[in-house]
């Protein structure tokens, strides 16, 4: 039934892609293919890398409502990113190549999160309510320090984080392409080397020691790949908020299972088909009245609202 | 034999378990009474290294709690949490078949399905193979994680507090399988119970605790005594002894 499912996806991602292709499509193909053939990858790369980041949140925290970004992972990322401008100077960081600007930013951003993070979720008990508190109290933290910082730096070296302060699904950093590439397939790998170890996680503490499998040491290995996508997805689209929260619920609801080696590959193409569908939609239909990350989080918090409600987190 | 020495722990400042010393032979159902907050538990989850040591050692035949892989020892030893809180998802035979992850890593093999077979006809849980948990009643949940650890095929099966929330037909049941776990399948377990009748009942001995500490060792019909009721427990319960098992008039 799940491979069904999961074909069936696939299909719908392939003509959603076509159509992001050559819908609308004015001037000679040798341009458009290109150029909209980069901006399909990086929507297609943010759409898998915040599916799978969410789907391994959820997995280390045994429960189906938080997310990296409501746990404050994006924030904590444009915090590094202001605070290396702040410290280096706007134009050093703007001179350094694109490459490793982001290399700086998502290796000060995978210590601080193991630091901040590993910290919360190595506690014995987890307890959801407060786990959601910690994420908003952090996400405020994180943003009030931005908007300090930003206010003492040099309104021009200020432009160079505007840029990567909100959600961007038309203008996105295509020339991070290739390093956001790699780092997304190498972090997908190793997330795809875990699955049967995450299926024994997932079942809980004492469960998965019983089974042999040592949870500390994989929640720290998931905590890694997340920092890694959540790099790599607010490098190039900037916050999603809600994204990851509204694929993964619908994945959860189109593939009923608990075995990741199915969740990953749903997550990732619902993920995919929300943000090229979506964005063909708006883009070539609505002609970009409303931007999508506003679509996609106010069906995001509703679900995230009606989850919270149902109390349906575990 | 499960061989423990010198075992002391401490949750903060307040010492749980004291000094410990305490043999568990191989084979028969070993019951573990004691009031509440004697340290059972926290002895029962030492052993399955659901925490870690701090002083003292734990052998489980040649195996080192601490020092040993820990995929060796899940297939040596098995532990049934006293929260079995179990993904709901799950089906009956997907929660079995996990009882198998420490051999196949992922990737079962026939002799792993076969395994798996067995554990649910073993338990009869056929009916129930594809039912999710959640819509379970405790019982066949609780008989669901038991064939789990059957399958875990380990020597030792620890199991804490398994009869909380069932029936006295659903702990019958249990008990009854634990038994012949040991008895057919030369399985060694170590049970903590609550019921002092059902340990008298079903166990081939009785360790008892009070305050951290190991206060006796041995068959039911010599432990279950109203000498033992008031030092341990601290009540005074008459012990019936109908033939030569021990009944506690409650």
């Amino acid at each position: 039934m799940h491979a069904r499912r999961l074909g069936g996806l696939s299909l719908i991602l392939l003509v959603c892609a076509a159509l992001y292709m050559t819908l609308g499509a004015r001037g000679g193909w040798d341009f458009i293919l290109p150029f909209r053939g980069a901006k399909l990858a990086a929507l297609i790369l943010v759409a898998v890398a915040v599916a799978t980041a969410t789907v391994l949140f959820q997995t280390i925290t045994y429960n189906q409502i938080l997310t990296p970004s409501i746990m404050g992972f994006d924030a904590l990322y444009i915090l590094v990113l202001t605070l290396a401008v702040y410290v280096l100077g706007g134009q050093t960081v703007a001179r350094l190549p694109q490459m490793s600007q982001f290399l700086l930013t998502s290796t000060l951003l995978l210590g601080a999160s193991l630091l901040l993070f590993g910290t919360l979720l190595a506690q014995r008990r987890q307890d959801l309510m407060r786990m959601i508190l910690t994420g908003v109290i952090f996400g405020v933290l994180f943003r009030s320090l931005t908007s300090f910082l930003q206010r003492m730096i040099d309104p021009n070296e200020y432009s160079v984080i505007q840029v990567s302060s909100y959600a961007r699904f038309s203008r996105m950093e295509t020339e991070l392409l290739g390093i956001a590439a790699l780092l997304t397939i190498a972090a997908l790998a190793a997330t795809w080397a875990m699955r049967h170890r995450l299926d024994v996680l997932a079942l809980g503490r004492e469960a998965a020691i019983n089974l042999g499998e040592h949870p500390k040491r994989g929640m720290l290995q998931a905590l890694v790949v997340i920092s890694v996508l959540v790099s790599v997805s607010t490098a190039l689209v900037g916050p999603v908020a809600f994204l990851g929260l509204l694929v993964v619920s619908l994945a959860r609801l189109i593939t009923p299972t608990a075995r990741h080696a199915v969740l990953l590959p749903s997550a990732a193409l619902v993920s995919a088909i929300t943000l090229v569908g979506g964005q063909t939609l708006l883009e070539r239909v609505f002609a970009l009245s409303t931007p999508l990350s506003v679509i996609v989080d106010l069906v995001g918090g509703a679900v995230f609202l009606i989850l919270l409600l149902r109390g349906s987190g575990r | 034999m499960i061989e423990i020495e010198n075992l002391s722990f401490n949750r903060g400042k307040n010492p749980v378990l004291k000094d410990i010393m305490l043999r568990i032979p191989k084979g028969g159902v070993t019951g573990l009474i004691g009031p509440n907050g004697a340290g059972k538990s926290t002895l029962l989850s030492l052993i399955a290294r659901l925490e870690p040591l701090q002083t003292g050692s734990i052998f489980v035949e040649d195996l080192e709690i601490g020092r040993c892989a820990d995929d060796i020892l899940a297939r040596k030893l098995a532990i049934l949490p006293q929260t079995t809180e179990t993904a709901p998802r799950l089906s009956v035979a997907e929660l079995v078949a996990f009882g198998r992850y420490p051999y196949h890593k992922g990737h079962p093999t026939e002799l792993d399905r076969a395994k798996i077979a067995e554990a649910i006809a073993t338990f009869e849980l056929q009916d129930l193979a594809h039912r999710p948990l959640d819509s379970l009643s405790g019982g066949q949940r609780q008989r669901a994680s038991v064939a789990m650890t059957f399958a875990q095929d380990t020597d030792y099966i620890l199991l804490d507090e398994p009869l909380n929330n069932l029936d006295i037909a659903a702990s019958r049941a249990l008990m009854s399988l634990l038994r012949r776990l040991s008895k057919e399948h030369g399985r060694t377990i170590v049970i903590v119970l609550h019921d002092i009748n059902y340990a008298a009942s079903y166990a081939d001995q009785i360790v008892t605790m009070k305050d951290g500490r190991i206060t006796a060792m041995g068959p039911p019909a010599e432990i279950v005594t109203e000498e033992m009721l008031r030092s341990v427990f601290a009540t005074d319960a008459t012990v019936h002894r109908i033939g030569n098992r021990p009944v506690v008039e409650v």
